[in-house]
């Protein structure tokens, strides 16, 4: 929990130059390269292969460097192949469950860590293993309530929950709000009780010490687990997998799988789907790196 | 960032410890204490009704998206149903287990691939990202760029990495067959198609992530092993192996914990890479794989989708069990 903060503080390299001093790392330097090469190579092909026409691969073959680079393979993805709809999907589906699963997990963390209770560590633990469990173990059932819940036509053109957004936006929810509270419930429980007491003897009511107080000190750890939530949940492949059918509802990730069917031949194009489909995470990654990595290592660092 | 965020993380062990000492002997403080007096007083009916709307939507929709649907399963992998109509499920007792057991082919196969990522993902790829932990927590150049490299997959859905790794394993037009000098020959292969070497294929694709992930969590591990140990150790005249492996790895438990379970859940959620590749078929046959078959496509088979997901979820409470006892065993105590 120490590291939660700063998941890689510089106060170590104080500590750290008095191990190492003087050495030189060759040996490591050399692996360290050769392992980052290999590292990079899978996707160095993929955006390799993403900027040369399909024509130019035809003729020059997959392995060779002639022929001109272009962005046309990510034009007709981002067009004909309907990335751009993928995209937008992937935006209605993540943005909401991201807010729902913070919002809701925010307030059930405060209530098991800042108020005693006796069930507080059942409906943790609950919540806890309820982020652990396989998706596939709850497919069939969640499908099958999702189909007979029936619903006007109007608002659902299925007449159920299958083949909604909504469907997603819950299930991803109710999957994640587990892991994010059980994250913000070690957080919140670090907070000095000072700070509610002197908001009790103001006479403040519970939603006030949660709205106003604790929520804000715990800015950073929602910002953390927020960055992380939006990278899984663009990253969750089954659930639009099980839930919708209509090619045109699909997330980017989940739609790719089947350009992987529809430009079997096309290998350029599927590159270039594959790229445009990580760029978005990259950026994320660029912008909020230490966000991200606090969140990863948030869940973890408490045992 | 810091500023605010190390004020709770330093009383971690002892949750609100400055605060106890002032407000704890005047009043039992607010949330931690089971003061009973004090409770009744303070919270309000409102406060009350508050508080079970905060406990209450969440819980909700807990139990009713997972643990419902659990349920659920375990139920339905005792019937006999093709999906369609409700009144259409019949009890089939053990039937469905006897059958997956015995008479389903993919089955044994699925169990021992999913036996084989695990110890794949536990010998190969947990070690490598430790490894590369330990050699870029050492204070050397460009270790950010490095690290940074090794996390980008980790970034990526393993679907999308089943598709990134196509485009290098494909036979005609994959790289890694141009590299081995067999691509266009008849001795190039189809890495993700041949069923002899697909799992292996696939698996290394799976470490490509793992190994990131592991990395990460090491590295803030490591930075939170206390240096004085390790120049203890160096006093007492200890080489680096040693002092890695009987005092730096035994005072990262925390992290070791996490990263055991991470990794057997990791091996029994594995499901995006197969199913992209070929929907867990012809080589690929994971747990998880077989669920989905057998409820998705034609002749659904619930009864049998079910009883796999069942072997699937008791599998996956032991270490889910493991991780409970030891997350939350010594806060009931406490």
């Amino acid at each position: 929990m120490s590291t939660l903060a700063n998941p890689i503080p510089r106060t170590t390299a104080a500590a750290g130059s008095t191990r190492n001093s003087g050495k030189r790392h060759y040996g490591t330097h050399i692996f360290l390269t050769v392992m980052a090469i290999m590292w990079l190579i899978p996707l160095g092909w993929s955006l390799f292969t993403a900027l040369r026409p399909k024509a130019d691969t035809d003729k020059y073959g997959y392995f060779s460097l002639g022929g001109t680079f272009n962005f046309d393979n990510f034009i007709q993805a981002w067009t004909q192949g309907g990335f751009s709809k993928y995209l937008l999907n992937s935006v209605i589906i993540t943005v909401p469950s991201v807010l729902l699963t913070l919002f809701f997990a925010s307030m059930m963390a405060f209530a098991v860590s800042r108020v005693s209770w006796k069930f507080n560590i059942t409906l943790l633990i609950m919540f806890t293993a309820g982020n652990l469990l396989p998706p596939q173990v709850l497919a069939a059932p969640l499908f099958e309530m999702f189909k007979h819940v029936t619903l006007p036509y109007s608002f659902s053109d299925s007449g159920n929950l299958l083949n909604t957004y909504i469907s997603v936006i819950a299930v991803d929810t109710a999957f994640q709000i587990g892991f994010c509270t059980f994250v913000l419930s070690n957080y919140m429980k670090a907070l000095s009780s000072d700070l509610t007491e002197a908001a009790l003897v103001d006479g403040a009511g519970i939603w006030r010490q949660y709205w106003n107080i604790i929520l804000p000190l715990c800015r950073p750890a929602l910002a953390a687990l927020g960055t992380l939530q939006v990278i899984f949940i663009y990253n969750d492949f089954f659930w639009p997998l099980l839930f919708i059918q209509s090619g045109s509802r699909l997330p980017i990730t989940t739609a790719i799988n089947n350009l992987q069917g529809e430009f079997l031949s096309n290998y350029n194009l599927l590159a270039a789907g594959a790229t445009i489909t990580v760029i978005p995470t990259l950026i994320i990654y660029l912008v909020l790196q230490r966000q991200f990595v606090a969140g990863l290592t948030l869940g973890s660092s408490k045992g | 960032m810091s500023t605010t965020a190390e004020k709770p993380a330093a009383p971690d062990s002892e949750p609100g410890a400055a605060g106890r000492t002032t407000a704890g002997k005047s009043q039992p403080s607010a949330g931690r204490r089971t003061g009973k007096a004090g409770k009744v007083r303070r919270l309000t009916r409102r406060d009350k009704f508050i508080l079970a709307i905060m406990v209450g939507v969440p819980t909700l929709i807990q139990l009713l998206l997972v643990w419902l649907p659990t349920l659920f399963s375990i139920a339905l992998s005792f019937t006999r149903w093709n999906g369609l109509d409700l009144k259409d499920i019949k009890a089939a007792g053990t039937d469905n287990y006897r059958f997956v057991v015995q008479d389903y082919p993919p089955f044994w196969p699925a169990i021992q691939h999913n036996i084989l990522w695990l110890v794949f993902l536990a010998v190969i790829a947990t070690p490598l990202g430790l490894l590369l932990a330990v050699l870029l927590d050492q204070k050397i150049r460009g270790s950010k760029i490095y690290q940074s490299i090794f996390f980008t997959p980790v970034m990526l859905s393993l679907a999308l990495i089943g598709i990134i790794w196509q485009l290098f394993y494909n036979r005609d037009s994959g790289l890694l067959n141009y590299l081995l000098g067999t691509a266009g020959t008849p001795q190039a292969v189809d890495w993700f198609g041949d069923s002899n070497v697909n799992i292996w294929a696939a698996l290394v694709a799976a470490t490509w992530r793992h190994a990131g992930y592991v990395m990460i969590l090491y590295l803030a591990g490591l930075k939170g092993v206390d240096p004085s140990l390790r120049e203890a150790a160096s006093i007492d005249g200890a080489n680096a192996a040693q002092t890695f492996f009987r005092i730096v790895f035994p005072a990262m438990r925390p992290v070791n914990i996490v990263i055991v379970v991470i990794t057997i859940i990791e091996s029994l959620r594995a499901f995006d890479i197969v199913y992209v590749i070929n929907r867990g078929t012809n080589g690929l046959e994971l747990i998880s794989a077989l669920v989905i078959q057998n409820l998705i496509g034609e002749g659904q088979v619930i009864g049998v989708g079910s009883s796999l997901a069942v072997i699937l979820l008791v599998i996956s409470l032991i270490p889910i069990v493991f991780y409970l006892i030891r997350t939350f065993g010594k806060e009931s105590k406490a």
